[in-house]
């Protein structure tokens, strides 16, 4: 007789009550409605079942197998960051009552998530300057996605515009997207690490939306607010890829006249974790509230006159308009978007503006130590960056990371992967993380790998 | 309760950085790009902020709490190891960029998870790219319009057959893949109405998106007859796995004829849901199809390494950033390894759990198909509304003063005043009995005193709350200053 | 306070739960008491544009209420007067007074003899009673 497997519950004396009472004689029999052509017929082709122990041992292997943050210094970001992720964090996450609930269609049993999100919300529309935030989506790329489907019914229009030095899996994900959509995808081109306003202008006659990241993915600050006017000046709508923790010290894209603002979050309170789960925020314009994708929370009162929170506006989502739904999303990322909200009350507008400072400062710290010890000269010089900078390394950029990697440093990521041209160019990123201690080593072992 | 941003104060903060005095200055940031208005963040102390989250949690309710027998979502049991081992250094702070060299064990843990989902699916090929159903559906639909593109018929293919159980995710995901939408009805039975089918699958179809068991909890009987009609016009079988609990290890989709299926690891395996995610949304494929599937692909190389292959001429592109939500592979892949074959028991107790609960409910309630169930079953509340005038609402809300989480409610639209029963093979009989109990109490209040149901719940942190009024003067964000001429925060909160 | 069930004798109604109050070339466009009271308390009303034209038989804006959405149909084809603002305002004069203040579109007739095809108070009534 097999052992009673821990995540199951019935006896058989359960079991035999239950049988009963449904008026059948054996388990089999309640599959009677499947014809015998569909039944597997046999066990499942699978390793035996694992004891708790077991597992961890066998998956704690796996895990040891990888190099992780933690096991060598690394300056890899390119859309994925090693900030600190405090201890309140994890503690809060890992609350039962949050962690295993499901998407709070019943108000009366959810509060606790809704008020989260309503305060998630707010957070996310105070960093970009936006009126209106949806509860989160999968991440940085797909919300850019989410956000050219407003465009289309928005405008009519039926093209986008995305810039070169946009994050390239933002525009790999978008093109996928477009092809349902039926939208084309044409790219504006980077000049020097940005974009030029007048390039710009060419490639944005009719386009339904224009999208740009600040700081971009050269980690350069783009002319924003001249990007926006070009955009809404085609009548496009002019839409911003942020990164959350730029806006202490970078301006809301709100207050330059973006009408969508959007990102991945991940930044700000989820660990890498091998790329997700993350959360993508979307926030918008108050024009946009019924094209918004996803759940949104609001604002109402109970009977006795009490305030509470509710999931609103549903009418917009797939379960009520079905085909004609501003998106098909429905789970979506809560849990991570909690992270944000706990990370970014944990910083406080005065840590926001603090760790932006410092990733200045460690970003021009690193730039002048990488000139000085290893004569490594910043490809976009006349540039200002913020947490990231682009870097001509003399030789493959693979090379050097596999042979820095071997001295326990990865120095970044090698932009040849995603751009002509730049097979020796390295994409290095500094967040608070890194010590002047640790940029000082990158900068020595650059010097002996690329010398 | 208070809000976060009612409980700031000025000059407050939790947070605490590392302060490199000897760094030079930062670059001055040009005047029109830089911030001159912080934002309105929080300021609290750390502990504040500890039990500021930790209130909202008590005013929440998950599996964790108690039962949980929302239909369609499948609330199980979600194991505590599974948050140990996503959290370990290893995964956590492993960077998707990181060299393959480097990643080895996480490449292995996807490579493991594909090859169970294969089996378990009965199909081919797998990507774990989507980050949830309704991702890995319009994934699903982007590989149907590359297969007949690449067979030079795109043009002809343009539409979707979808049943009138189905959920919403289904049409809308055909409209954003660009394809249209032929809907087909439910016959008496609660399966596919084969001769309205029949009308409706010829050289224009490009596929049919299927939920067996359907939203019904039943298992379509006609199944072989559908395979047929739809192969036999030369179109594909899609299978959204959002039921999947019902059949692990007894049926496979692709043993059922299906070329595509996405698999909900929030629901089927395990991945808590968070409140309202994350989840998981993996595609497994016949190999007809796998050359279309998203890039990169998690492979196994010859020297019995494991890589990403980006090499994919035919690939749709990406969906999502990176290989996927890989926090979501390790709590699934865990959750798996702790099944095995014995997978088959967990959807064989989640069916008898159900059709247990139908048994003790189907005669104080309507059962509009009276048949055995799978995994999960639909009531009405039809004869309680004309009767007594309360309504699947009201079930719902007077259910929570018993301690249960409520049913899903008014779906499938074909139903109404629907009650969607899933109990999941997680509980024990006594709490499905105390269930079942608390069902009938409800339905004899409904006859006695209503307004018990009426003005339900009743115990609560919050009363029934007026979604009308949200809906129409949508509040969206704290106004900060505004706040007052709005609504006031509650005495003592 | 929402209506009680009524149907206008001097109306004339479309199947899909739309009526018309037709007055000379013109014509005041709105939806019956049937609709509104399954639909539940309307909170929103996407208007189409003045000046636009709506067809017959095809949906001219929508109506939602919490938990439901719904194409709004036009019984007559013509071009769009006015837009009855107070619903746009407060969606819920729908509920309250279907056939007075609860009107949602005025138009000019595109084609005078399409009134021929709309039902009466009476066959709109056999028409619910079918369902």
């Amino acid at each position: 007789m097999t052992q009673q497997h821990p995540f199951l519950a019935l006896t058989d004396s359960d079991r035999d009550e239950m049988l009963g009472m449904i008026g059948v004689g054996a388990v089999d029999e309640l599959f009677g409605d499947l014809p015998d052509s569909v039944r597997l017929g046999r066990e499942l082709d699978l390793e035996p079942a694992l004891s708790e122990q077991e597992l961890f041992a066998h998956v704690a292997a796996l895990a040891e197998r990888n190099a992780d943050a933690s096991s060598e210094v690394s300056f890899l970001g390119a859309g994925m960051y090693d900030h600190y992720v405090p201890a309140v964090v994890d503690a809060i996450l890992q609350r039962g009552e949050l962690l295993t609930a499901y998407t709070p269609y019943q108000p009366e049993m959810s509060q606790g998530v809704l008020q989260a999100i309503f305060e998630y919300q707010t957070a996310i529309c105070e960093l970009t300057g936006m009126d209106v935030s949806n509860a989160s989506g999968y991440d940085g790329t797909s919300v850019a996605a989410d956000a050219f489907y407003v465009a289309k019914h928005a405008t009519g229009r039926s093209k986008i515009v995305v810039t070169e030095a946009t994050n390239p899996q933002v525009r790999q994900v978008v093109k996928t997207y477009a092809a349902g959509f039926g939208l084309e995808v044409v790219e504006a081109p980077q000049r020097d690490g940005t974009t030029d306003p007048d390039e710009l202008e060419r490639v944005a006659a009719d386009a339904a939306a224009v999208i740009f990241q600040q700081p971009n993915f050269f980690g350069c600050l783009e002319p924003a607010p001249d990007l926006v006017s070009v955009a809404a000046d085609a009548g496009a709508l002019p839409i911003a890829h942020v990164d959350l923790l730029s806006l202490g010290v970078l301006e809301a894209p709100g207050r330059y006249g973006a009408a969508l603002a959007l990102g991945e979050g991940q930044a700000a309170g989820n660990f890498p974790s091998f790329g997700g789960p993350h959360y993508g925020f979307l926030a918008a314009r108050s024009e946009f509230i019924r094209r918004m994708p996803g759940r949104i929370v609001g604002e109402t009162v109970d009977t006795a006159g009490e305030r509470g929170y509710v999931l609103t506006l549903q009418t917009r989502e797939q379960h009520i308009r079905r085909e004609k739904a501003t998106s098909n999303i429905t789970t979506n990322q809560t849990l991570l978007a909690l992270g944000g909200l706990v990370y970014l009350t944990w910083l406080g507008p005065q840590g926001l503006r603090e760790l932006g400072e410092t990733c200045l400062s460690l970003a021009a710290y690193a730039k002048q130590r990488l000139a000085e010890r290893a004569g490594i000269e910043s490809v976009f010089s006349t540039q200002t960056t913020f947490k990231e900078f682009a870097v001509r390394v003399g030789r493959n950029a693979r090379e050097v990371v596999a042979a820095a990697r071997e001295r326990g440093v990865h120095p970044g990521y090698a932009l040849g992967r995603d751009y002509e041209g730049m097979d020796d160019v390295l994409l290095v990123a500094v967040t608070e993380r890194r010590t002047p201690e640790e940029i000082d080593r990158l900068a020595d072992v650059l010097a002996e790998v690329c010398g | 309760m208070k809000l976060i941003y009612e409980k700031s104060q000025a000059g407050r903060r939790a947070s605490a950085l590392p302060r490199y005095d000897e760094l030079p200055a930062a670059p001055e940031i040009p005047e029109d790009l830089r911030r001159n208005e912080p934002p309105r963040l929080p300021e609290v102390p750390e502990f504040e902020l500890v039990r500021h989250f930790t209130e909202l949690s008590t005013r929440n309710f998950g599996v964790d709490t108690g039962f949980y027998p929302l239909g369609s979502c499948t609330m199980k049991y979600n194991p505590r190891i599974n948050e140990r081992l996503a959290a370990l250094p290893g995964f956590a702070r492993l960077h998707p960029l990181q060299d393959e060299d480097g990643a080895q064990g996480a490449l292995e843990l996807m490579w493991r998870l594909q090859e169970i989902l294969a089996e378990v699916t009965g199909l081919d090929a797998v990507s774990l790219q989507p980050a949830a159903g309704s991702q890995g559906e319009l994934t699903g639909l982007l590989l149907v319009r590359a297969y007949f593109a690449a067979r030079g018929e795109a043009e002809q293919r343009r539409k979707v057959v979808i049943p009138d159980t189905a959920h919403g995710t289904n049409p809308a995901s055909v409209t954003m893949a660009g394809y249209e939408l032929t809907p087909v009805r439910t016959d008496a039975r609660g399966n596919i109405d084969v001769d309205d089918l029949r009308g409706k699958v010829d050289e224009h179809t490009a596929a049919l998106m299927l939920t067996n068991p359907s939203t019904l909890g039943l298992f379509d009987e006609n199944i072989e007859e559908i395979e047929r009609i739809f192969h036999a016009a030369g179109a594909l079988m899609y299978y959204d796995g959002a039921n999947l609990n019902a059949v692990c290890g007894i049926s496979r989709p692709g043993d059922m004829g299906f070329d595509i299926v996405h698999i909900n690891l929030h629901k089927t395996f395990s991945q808590p849901h968070g409140g309202g995610g994350p989840g998981g949304g993996p595609v497994a494929v016949r190999k007809t199809l796998e050359p279309f599937l998203p890039v990169p692909a998690v492979v196994r190389r010859e020297d019995g390494g494991f890589g990403l292959d980006f090499d994919r001429p035919q690939t749709i592109g990406k969906v999502r950033g990176f290989t996927g939500p890989f926090g979501v592979f390790v709590r699934s892949y865990a959750y798996l390894r702790m099944w095995g074959p014995r997978l088959r028991e967990m959807s064989e107790t989640a069916v008898l759990n159900a059709n247990y609960v139908l048994a003790r409910l189907k005669d104080a309630y309507d059962l509009p198909f009276d048949r055995l169930c799978m995994h999960e079953f639909v009531l009405s509340a039809r004869t309680m509304k004309r009767e007594h005038g309360c309504t699947a609402l009201d079930v719902a809300k007077r259910l929570m003063d018993y301690g249960f989480h409520p049913p899903t409610i008014y779906f499938p639209l074909i139903v109404p005043e629907a009650l969607m029963v899933e109990p999941t093979e997680t509980e024990a009989k006594e709490t499905l009995d105390a269930f079942c109990d608390a069902m009938l109490a409800i339905a004899r209040e409904a006859a006695d005193e209503p307004e018990l149901l009426k003005e339900a719940p009743h115990h609560r942190p919050v009363k029934r709350l007026d979604e009308v009024r949200a809906a129409k003067q949508p509040v969206v964000r704290y106004a900060f200053d505004d706040a007052l001429e709005r609504v006031e925060a509650p005495k003592g909160a | 306070m929402a209506a009680a069930e009524s149907y206008p004798e001097e109306l004339k109604y479309h199947e899909e739960h739309d009526w018309a109050r037709v007055d000379g070339d013109e014509a005041v466009l709105g939806i019956t008491w049937f609709a509104a009271d399954l639909l539940g308390e309307l909170v929103h009303f996407e208007p189409p544009a003045v000046g636009s034209d709506v067809t017959k038989d095809q949906s001219y804006g929508e109506v939602e209420s919490v938990k439901a959405v719904s194409d709004v149909i036009a019984p007559l084809s013509g071009e769009v007067l006015a837009v009855n603002e107070q619903v746009v305002d407060a969606p819920e004069t729908v509920n309250e007074d279907p056939y007075g203040n609860g009107w949602l579109i005025r138009i000019r007739l595109g084609d005078p003899g399409e009134t021929d095809d709309l039902l009466d108070a009476a066959a709109y009534r056999q028409v619910l009673a079918n369902q």
